[in-house]
């Protein structure tokens, strides 16, 4: 070692030192705040290439390939208003039930799908993570975009049974852009969370369909949340309200029907909905960036 | 540990009196590895019934094992250098070189790195339900590179792995693959950029030998282009072919760093020893 160190002036260096001279980093360090944003900004190509390929792979071994977009939102309306509009006959109380119904559901099934997909974000991406440096928040930003890919053709659907249904189309159907997008922010925070929160707990996964199939009966996708300030005190009715999904819902029957039973006044709707967006993207954000280096491990 | 250390600082002494312009890459102070485990096999048979008693008597730390994977690695990688990790099963190189692509947090000690290293293990698959091309393009948007620069390259990509070689593979889908073919198509994607640090975890193993011989000639190329390779095989003559320095791992300690020729035939000795 000592003839080394006369022909080598870095030789008498710590490897910290050593590091520090050349300008190396610490491996694995988390970025600012900004600087992620600015990474995340410049994968954006990455990120709809990959919300596009899970869109096409979902579909990929069905015969019927793509058209199970369509048919998928479809068959599920049909399954419900043959329970809930048929045999229950629950529609008594609500004009025009089935877009009602079919509304609720399609935006339901968005949040859904995105929080069951974004708590697998990362433990079903590891080979992914672990061979490629990206942001990890691409991943759960780019299930969202998927989940949204497939309520844009719901929609479509929607929009055919709610003109068959029986109602006119307005400029009030316009609405529907703001809604949808302030309900995908709201989804992208929820499922960026989610993510973190599944990557740690691996139990999570199984405990989600439970924690969803609540959260849709106080939802009021099925029936009015009317019906439950009858049986709850007024506090919780009052909880209810604040709902984000219920308020999402119900921007969309706003939207789309005439005359809609909704049970909160369209000002106050609109703000809960941008509310919701803004905290649930910010905070799901910062708590997702916040775990950044700890996603290879598993 | 005495004798240990002393044939350690022989070797590197060799190799490091090239000088002092050397810039360094990659700088691995006393490194040590812990990682957790869940769902390891204590406290009896994974059945439910087990589960729920480990969950009632012994809580959490149950299903929890820690394993101390190394323990206190301290080197340096230079610009131009193909380094060979070799040691027997389960010494730690996996770890190690996950630890250099800041996958891996160190419990102790740091590793710094000039910009970002990338990681190619077997295990890295990319999304098997979709074609050759767009898992191209979708690796290389990965890797941060533009559309217009994807569409550049993909075809040369292609080329490379040789999986048209057979017929159109490259647009079926990835799992219709065979399993050489598929690590020919990752190794082709991330060799398609230009890496500060490249960590090769196995991935030349799966090719057959005219893959072989053109991968080794990439990974020359890629330390012609002032990279630094890492190549964990226990193929002895790729190590061979491809690095000139070597370390040896052996339980999460380095048993030896030189020039590949030393290391190896120490190496050799001690595998036919035991």
């Amino acid at each position: 070692m000592a003839t080394t160190a006369v022909a080598n002036p870095d030789a008498e260096l710590t490897q910290a030192e050593l590091a520090a001279r050349y300008g190396l980093s610490v491996a694995g360090e988390r970025p600012g705040l900004v600087t992620y944003i600015k990474q995340l900004w410049s994968y954006r190509h990455f990120i709809s290439a990959y919300a596009n390929a899970k869109l096409a792979a979902s579909f990929s071994t069905a015969r019927l390939g793509r058209v199970w977009q369509v048919l998928t939102p479809l068959t599920n309306a049909a399954v419900y208003y043959l329970i809930f509009g048929v045999v229950l006959n629950t529609s008594g109380e609500i004009d025009n039930f089935i877009a009602y119904l079919c509304t609720g559901l399609f935006v339901f099934t968005f949040t859904q799908s995105v929080v069951s997909g974004g708590v697998q974000a990362i433990t079903g991406n590891l080979g992914l993570i672990r061979a490629l440096h990206f942001p990890r928040a691409a991943l759960p930003i780019a299930i969202t975009l998927t989940q949204f890919q497939q309520l844009l053709a719901s929609i479509v659907v929607l929009a055919g049974i709610v003109l068959v249904d029986g109602e006119p189309l307005t400029l009030e159907w316009l609405l529907l852009v703001p809604a949808m997008l302030l309900q995908s922010v709201f989804n992208a925070g929820v499922a960026m969370a989610m993510a973190r929160l599944g990557s740690k707990v691996t139990d999570l996964k199984q405990v989600v369909p439970f924690v969803m199939r609540t959260w849709m009966y106080g939802s009021g996708v099925l029936y009015s949340v009317a019906n439950f300030e009858k049986h709850l005190p007024g506090t919780v009715a009052w909880l209810v309200q604040l709902n984000p999904l219920l308020v999402y819902i119900e921007l969309m029957r706003h939207a789309l029907m005439e005359t809609a039973p909704v049970t909160a006044s369209q000002t106050q709707s609109w703000l809960l909905g941008i509310g919701w967006a803004l905290v649930a993207g910010v905070l799901g954000f910062i708590y997702f960036w916040r775990g950044e280096k700890e996603y290879g491990r598993g | 540990m005495a004798e240990q250390t002393v044939t350690q600082t022989d070797l590197s002494a060799t190799t490091t009196g090239a000088g002092g312009s050397r810039i360094p890459t990659v700088v691995v102070d006393d490194v040590h590895i812990v990682y957790r485990v869940h769902g390891a096999g204590a406290g009896g048979n994974g059945s439910p019934v087990a589960a729920l008693k480990r969950i009632v008597t012994g809580g959490k730390t149950g299903a929890i094992t820690e394993v101390h994977a190394v323990k206190g690695v301290t080197f340096t990688a230079y610009r131009g250098e193909a380094i060979g990790l070799i040691g027997s099963n389960g010494s730690g190189k996996s770890t190690l070189l996950r630890a250099i692509a800041g996958l891996l947090p160190a419990s102790r000690g740091a590793v710094y790195t000039q910009g970002q290293p990338s990681l190619l293990g077997v295990n890295a698959a990319l999304l098997n339900d979709l074609s050759g091309e767009r898992n191209v393009a979708l690796g290389c948007l990965a890797m941060g590179m533009t559309p217009a620069q994807v569409k550049q390259v993909t075809p040369d990509i292609i080329t490379f792995s040789g999986i048209n070689e057979r017929g159109d593979f490259s647009s079926l889908p990835m799992r219709t693959y065979s399993s050489g073919m598929g690590a020919r198509l990752r190794f082709s994607i991330a060799a398609a950029k230009k890496h500060d640090v490249l960590l090769i975890d196995e991935a030349l193993a799966t090719g057959d030998v005219r893959f072989r011989r053109r991968s080794e000639q990439r990974v020359r190329e890629l330390r012609a282009e002032a990279g630094t390779v890492f190549l964990v095989s226990h193929g002895i003559g790729t190590i061979r072919d491809t690095c000139e320095r070597s370390i040896w791992l052996e339980s999460g300690l380095i048993r030896a760093d030189g020039p590949t020729d030393e290391v190896v035939a120490e190496y050799e000795k001690f595998m036919n020893r035991t």
